[in-house]
């Protein structure tokens, strides 16, 4: 591929992609119409020079090479539908007329994280048809073997056709549910790329969030927008030379990109300033209170904790319970958080980042920990939290 | 496109149904032929008094049941037209089972003449 077809695509074949399947009602179709645009693209493009608009260009030889596949298709059934293309090819899509190229992404975005689709699967369609990422990138980031997401892919974009999953932005009471639906997803795709460190990952969720926000703001966009900023901006400090983890307590805050901080809080204070809180934004205000603050010890922790008050009460799940815990005990009052810890047993046992935070109040309150330490590690797959903890563990007294 | 609405819920659950279950169902199907949903519906009498019939090598075996006592059963149907899977779900909700029970969605397969 060459670098202007290449940008083209990576810039712009969501937007054209949501088009084509907004047009034709099919996601195979589109994505093969696409596929054809890109190889005469390849061919023609070095010769006859660049498009002034590539990726209307692309719009308009894709929806050519539709038609045509249908055409065929159409021949060999019925000749009504024969008629129907005919006069579809007649609308505008000229390529001159086609500079602005409507945005669909809105609502496909929509259909990839409908409800009645699996959770990997709204990830996988997300990826697949929004970020154009194909199906052999998503398969190596989820550690999935491709056959595993190709059949993924194909098991989702027949029940969109099957089951009537409709392409449109949902109206009426059932927005917020089916936002957060769509929030749920990007953020999945974030710390997908966070974790275990494909930051390409990362950044097409950002992007997505981006797009998201400028098709539909709402106080939630912004603050999940927000929060994945400020992780992001924290992210140079977070790794030592060896790739070890290193605590928050522990990290060099001049490393952090402090002007990205201040365009998350700008956002979030627009955000929050429509009094419409949600857990996203609850999150984003307490990584700002820590990107806020010159030293650990510098750090609002009554706000902080404040914070976790407000977002148990939005979402009161074990893994909130467990986050406001371990705020406790940094605000300094270790013995509380461990009070709370231990009622949380039954509901995380097993759970990694519960056995991790237990270990270290448990070290903090100057109990017995190394026990705790050796649970933790053993259900640890990260490389950089094996070290982190294994180092933790050795340095009780 | 149309769509099966499939009812299922514990044989005897509806005793914990907040208000008049009847009078509920009676409604709900008012408002869906009122909006030209409505294909059809029936409710089903109870497991005990199935039949299962099963034709094997030819000769045709007829059995009591099934009894399903603690799992959600069949206990009735909607044939419902909508014009996607959000306007088929919005309808399932509203039917009165789906409060304690589960609503299954399936649409119609379509065969091509």
């Amino acid at each position: 591929m060459n670098a202007t077809l290449a940008h083209a695509y990576k810039a712009d074949s969501g937007r054209v992609l949501a088009a084509l399947i907004a047009q034709f009602r099919d996601f195979d179709l589109a994505e093969e119409a696409l596929q054809d645009a890109m190889i005469e693209a390849a061919r023609t493009w070095p010769r006859g020079g660049t498009p002034s608009s590539p990726s209307a260009w692309l719009l308009a030889v894709a929806r050519r090479r539709a038609l045509d596949r249908l055409r065929k298709l159409a021949r060999a059934k019925d000749e009504a539908l024969l008629q129907n293309l005919t006069l579809m090819a007649e609308d505008p899509p000229e390529e001159e007329a086609a500079q602005e190229i409507p945005d669909e992404r809105l609502r496909l975005i929509f259909t990839c994280c409908h409800p009645a689709l699996a959770q990997e699967a709204q990830v996988a369609l997300t990826l697949r048809t929004l970020c154009g990422l194909s199906a052999r990138e998503i398969a190596h980031a989820f550690l999935v073997p491709h056959a595993t997401m190709n059949q993924r892919l194909t098991r989702a974009k027949a029940k969109i056709r099957h089951a009537g999953i409709p392409y449109k932005v949902p109206e009426g009471p059932e927005i917020a549910t089916r936002l957060n639906t769509v929030l749920s997803v990007i953020y999945l795709i974030f710390n997908a790329g966070y974790a275990p460190r494909t930051p390409a990952l990362s950044a097409e969720a950002l992007r997505l969030c981006e797009g998201l926000h400028a098709l539909q703001p709402k106080p939630e966009t912004a603050g999940l927008w927000a929060l994945m900023s400020l992780h992001m901006a924290r992210d140079p400090a977070r790794m030592d030379a060896d790739n070890t983890l290193i605590s928050l307590k522990d990290q060099d805050r001049t490393l952090w990109n402090h002007p990205a901080i201040a365009r998350a809080r700008t956002r979030l204070l627009h955000a929050l300033a429509q009094s419409r809180p949600g857990p996203y934004q609850i999150q984003a205000a307490i990584s700002a209170l820590h990107c806020e603050a010159e030293s650990w010890e510098g750090t609002d922790w009554p706000q902080i904790l404040a914070l976790y008050k407000a977002l148990y009460k939005l979402s009161p799940t074990p893994v909130v319970a467990l986050n406001h815990a371990v705020a406790k005990a940094h605000a300094g009052a270790p013995e509380r958080a461990l009070e709370a810890l231990l009622k949380l047993e039954t509901a995380l046992f097993g759970y990694q980042p519960f056995h991790a935070a237990k270990a270290d109040i448990l070290a903090q309150c100057g109990h017995a920990a190394r026990l705790e330490y050796d649970r933790a590690i053993a259900l640890t797959t990260a490389p950089e939290e094996l070290v982190f903890l294994r180092r933790k563990q050795q340095e009780l007294p | 496109m149309q769509y099966m609405a499939f009812i299922y819920a514990v044989p005897g659950s509806e005793a914990g149904y907040d208000g008049d279950i009847m009078a509920d169902y009676g409604q709900f199907t008012q408002e869906a032929v009122a909006a030209g949903v409505f294909k059809a519906g029936d409710a089903l009498m109870p497991t005990s008094d199935a039949s299962s019939v099963q034709v094997r090598g030819g000769s045709t075996a007829v059995t009591d049941g099934p009894f399903a006592e603690t799992k959600e059963v069949l206990g009735g149907y909607y044939l419902l037209e909508c014009a996607d899977l959000d306007e088929a779900i919005k309808w399932a909700a509203k039917i009165p089972t789906a409060k304690y029970g589960t609503i299954e969605l399936r649409p119609l397969m379509v065969f091509e003449r």
